[in-house]
């Protein structure tokens, strides 16, 4: 015991010591009584403070040893976020509680299954929880937040765990309550399609369920092997359809929340219309897993029509994919399912990384290359159309070459060109990722600026949902480095900010983005969202540290 | 020349119709068959290399086999056949009908897919070098011409590994696999194929009779697996093996 006390002391005097010599600090509000300094720091009250701190690490369950999480790839400034302490830690009575209603099987303390858990799919962000529940029902979920809530525990709702900004990890110790055995499909509706389930089911089980059905999912994405229904609506994901069946806030038509005292509320209507009071649902759709865990869902899905047709096409400059666009829209109008568009980075790294892939244009290098899908009822008819479309953009050089895919299989490799990006760019070292609004005109002047900013320390590479105005920005390079990472923030915030886009398009805050909210956000706007959130979470402990910040919630 | 037949996509799941006549084809997506597809990419980069003069792609059955033809002509062959026919035709049919074509057209290698992926018959590129009396390197996976000595060294690919022929045009050769990935139908080409011609005969001019020797009698799904069985411990498995499966 004591020499682990020494250690602890030692690790905190070390952190203590670089925390210090940070120039610029945030001015976070700490509870411990612990407020950074700018500066030097008289000794005396150092180690006054140091000794005090100390003596709190004993009280400390001793995994908690650091009282400080230091973002590992964070922006020097502002990310420094301290672990509330008005949170408990669990104790041995809280392990045979969660034991007596889940039984021992689902109460997970293995050290393998918590490292996975613990990490976000990028390895960028690392909690330390100790504990991970998986309920199989909303009456085994709402018993353990209400006890949670009474203990003042933290939790992170956690779905697949495929998150792009840190929100489905614990920063902490938080308790991870996982949703994956709650993932059966209640119900089907083969008249009007709508279809219940619970929020625990992955979304491409879903999409087959719905296949044999005749029935599609409104949203598809890169991550839908694994990425659970519940997760996507608590982020409200947008992914590659949107540009044709809109968001999850218009598809979704209704949920049942547990909140943060264990209360279930029942919102699962299956009615396309109903204005009966204030639309509850709307609020938990995108918050994160901060005001609520989603246990069921209700969501209109679009008939599967049988004609889907695709080409992948090159333009020379972005003012083209622009006109392109503009075009599509008329021509294509209610047929157009799909309007993605990548970089000759972008297409560089995945011919280079991904083994499957080859290049439908190999006789010449394109600056961008743009991914049209038609989604219709009569094959014929939406072939002709789309063929008509592009010999007439090709013949007015909006378009340089294209291919267009003669069968499913063809389809899929078009697809797996752009779906594969993501994978593409992890093998190639360190990724920073910004997910932009921003005006069609102005998203592709970002890419340039930030490549002249950063010359040639690292690569950046455009790609992202034209159809929607959003911008996938990543820098690639061979390593994490905190002078590229200088470079990068808060310069593409800011740019953001200027042109009035949003900083987080689909997305979402998590904690890599949840200092950043103003940049997009008014504080009025900002200050309503927190005192939501004081009424729907008094205790905070629904996913701390995430979406607004901090000095808001405690 | 090269044969192309137009069958369900490969990726989509197959129905069987209701009455049990055959597998459901209406409002379902068809293409080229992909081992016809491998063996016109075949004949593109022959004529591409130099040592073939004219690409003709040939396609038999009723009008929506334009479509696959169009396909054909925006990979880049230079013109079509089509001969129209009821859709039902079995391999000996397309055979005869294969041999009238090429008297008419005289192509000096008849390129084929070893095998049609709605039927599975994997017959037609061998009864027509029947009928022509040609020599037919089947399952290829390589195959290397000679200009002088007018010879085709094909690699086919056999259960037992690979054998090399060397066959003397003109010749027949049913393409497997691995024999090529085939290019995508690009723009411009898209655009040339409109104005190539596609040819319309009927099995009457080529003089074959559309009489067949085989009936289809029923058409069924393999029966379901069933799904498999977690059992907790070694003696359950011994007992099992024993009073169920009766193998021990």
């Amino acid at each position: 015991m004591q020499n682990r006390m020494a250690a602890a002391a030692k690790k905190l005097l070390h952190q203590r010591r670089s925390i210090l010599n940070f120039s610029q600090i945030n001015r976070s509000s700490s509870t411990s009584g612990f407020t950074h300094h700018c500066g030097h720091v008289p000794l005396k009250q150092f180690l006054a403070s140091y000794r005090w701190d100390l003596w709190r690490s004993c009280l400390i369950h001793m995994q908690n040893m650091s009282a400080v999480h230091h973002r590992k790839f964070g922006s020097v400034a502002s990310t420094i976020v301290q672990r509330n302490p008005m949170f408990s830690t669990i104790n041995d009575d809280d392990l045979i509680y969660f034991e007596k209603i889940l039984g021992m099987k689902r109460v997970i303390q293995d050290h393998e299954e918590l490292k996975t858990a613990n990490t976000d799919w990028m390895h960028k962000y690392k909690g330390s929880s100790k504990l991970m529940l998986q309920p199989e029902n909303t009456a085994e979920l709402s018993q353990i937040l209400e006890y949670c809530n009474s203990r003042r525990l933290a939790v992170v709702p956690q779905g697949g765990n495929t998150g792009l900004v840190g929100g489905s990890v614990p920063v902490y110790d938080e308790i991870i309550i996982n949703t994956r055995r709650m993932n059966s499909i209640i119900s089907f509706d083969k008249v009007s399609g709508v279809l219940v389930c619970e929020a625990g089911c992955i979304l491409e089980n879903l999409i087959s369920f719905l296949d044999k059905e005749g029935f599609i999912m409104p949203l598809d994405l890169g991550a839908k092997g694994s990425c659970q229904i519940g997760g996507n609506i608590s982020t409200n994901a947008g992914g590659l359809r949107l540009v044709r069946y809109g968001s999850l806030h218009g598809t979704v038509l209704g949920l049942e929340v547990v909140l943060a005292n264990g209360s279930v509320i029942e919102m699962l209507g299956t009615l396309r219309k109903d204005n009966t009071g204030y639309d509850l649902k709307h609020l938990f759709i995108g918050s994160e897993g901060s005001l609520g865990i989603v246990t069921k869902v209700s969501i209109l899905t679009p008939p599967k029509l049988s004609s889907v047709n695709i080409a992948f096409l090159a333009c020379q400059d972005y003012i083209s994919c622009q006109k392109l666009l503009f075009q599509a829209k008329r021509k294509l109008g209610e047929i157009l399912s799909a309007f993605e568009f990548l970089d000759a980075q972008a297409m560089n790294l995945v011919l280079h990384h991904l083994d499957s892939v080859r290049n439908p244009l190999p006789s010449s290098i394109y600056n961008f290359y743009i991914l049209i899908e038609t989604t219709g009822s009569n094959e014929s008819n939406d072939k002709e159309k789309l063929e008509a479309f592009l010999l007439h953009a090709m013949e007015s050089g909006l378009v340089s070459d294209g291919a267009l895919a003669q069968d499913f299989s063809q389809a899929s490799s078009f697809w797996h060109i752009r779906e594969g990006i993501p994978e593409a760019l992890m093998k190639a070292g360190a990724v920073y990722k910004y997910d932009l609004s921003l005006p069609v005109e102005k998203m592709y002047d970002l890419v340039e600026d930030m490549r002249i900013r950063l010359g040639g320390a690292a690569n950046v590479v455009g790609y992202g949902h034209l159809g929607d105005g959003n911008l996938h920005l990543n820098v690639s390079a061979p390593q994490y480095d905190d002078a590229i990472l200088a470079q990068i923030e808060p310069f593409v915030y800011e740019w953001t900010s200027r042109h009035r886009g949003s900083i987080s398009a689909e997305h979402g805050l998590g904690l890599m983005k949840a200092e950043k909210i103003y940049y997009s956000k008014s504080s009025e706007t900002v200050q309503l969202m927190a005192s939501i959130k004081k009424l729907l979470d008094p205790n905070g402990i629904m996913n701390p540290y995430k979406v607004i910040p901090s000095s808001l919630v405690s | 020349m090269v044969a192309i037949k137009r069958v369900v996509d490969y990726a989509v799941k197959i129905r069987i119709k209701s009455d049990k006549s055959g597998v459901e084809t209406t409002n379902v997506k068809m293409s080229m068959n992909p081992f016809c597809e491998i063996g016109l990419e075949e004949a593109l980069r022959m004529k591409e290399g130099g040592f073939a003069s004219e690409v003709i792609a040939v396609s038999m059955g009723g009008g929506q086999c334009v479509e696959t033809l169009r396909t054909s002509l925006a990979m880049g062959a230079d013109r079509a056949i089509h001969v129209d026919a009821p859709s039902a035709l079995y391999p000996l049919t397309v055979a005869k009908a294969l041999k009238a074509l090429v008297h008419l057209e005289n192509p000096g290698l008849l390129i084929l897919g070893k095998q049609a992926i709605d039927d599975d018959c994997n017959q037609t590129g061998q009864m027509v070098a029947g009928l022509l009396n040609w020599p037919q390197g089947t399952f290829a996976s390589k195959v290397v011409l000679d200009k002088e000595k007018k010879t085709a060294t094909v690699d086919r690919e056999v259960d037992g590994g690979l054998e090399t022929l060397c066959l003397d045009l003109p010749a027949v050769i049913t393409t497997d696999l691995r024999l090529n990935q085939p290019r995508y139908a690009t723009l411009p080409n898209i655009m040339k194929a409109k104005s190539k011609p596609i040819k319309k005969m009927s099995l009457e001019e080529l003089k074959v009779e559309v009489r067949s020797d085989l009936e289809v009698v029923q058409v069924t799904a393999p029966p379901v697996r069933k799904a498999g069985v977690i059992l907790s411990s070694v003696d359950e498995l011994v007992d099992k093996l024993k009073n169920e499966a009766h193998v021990i």
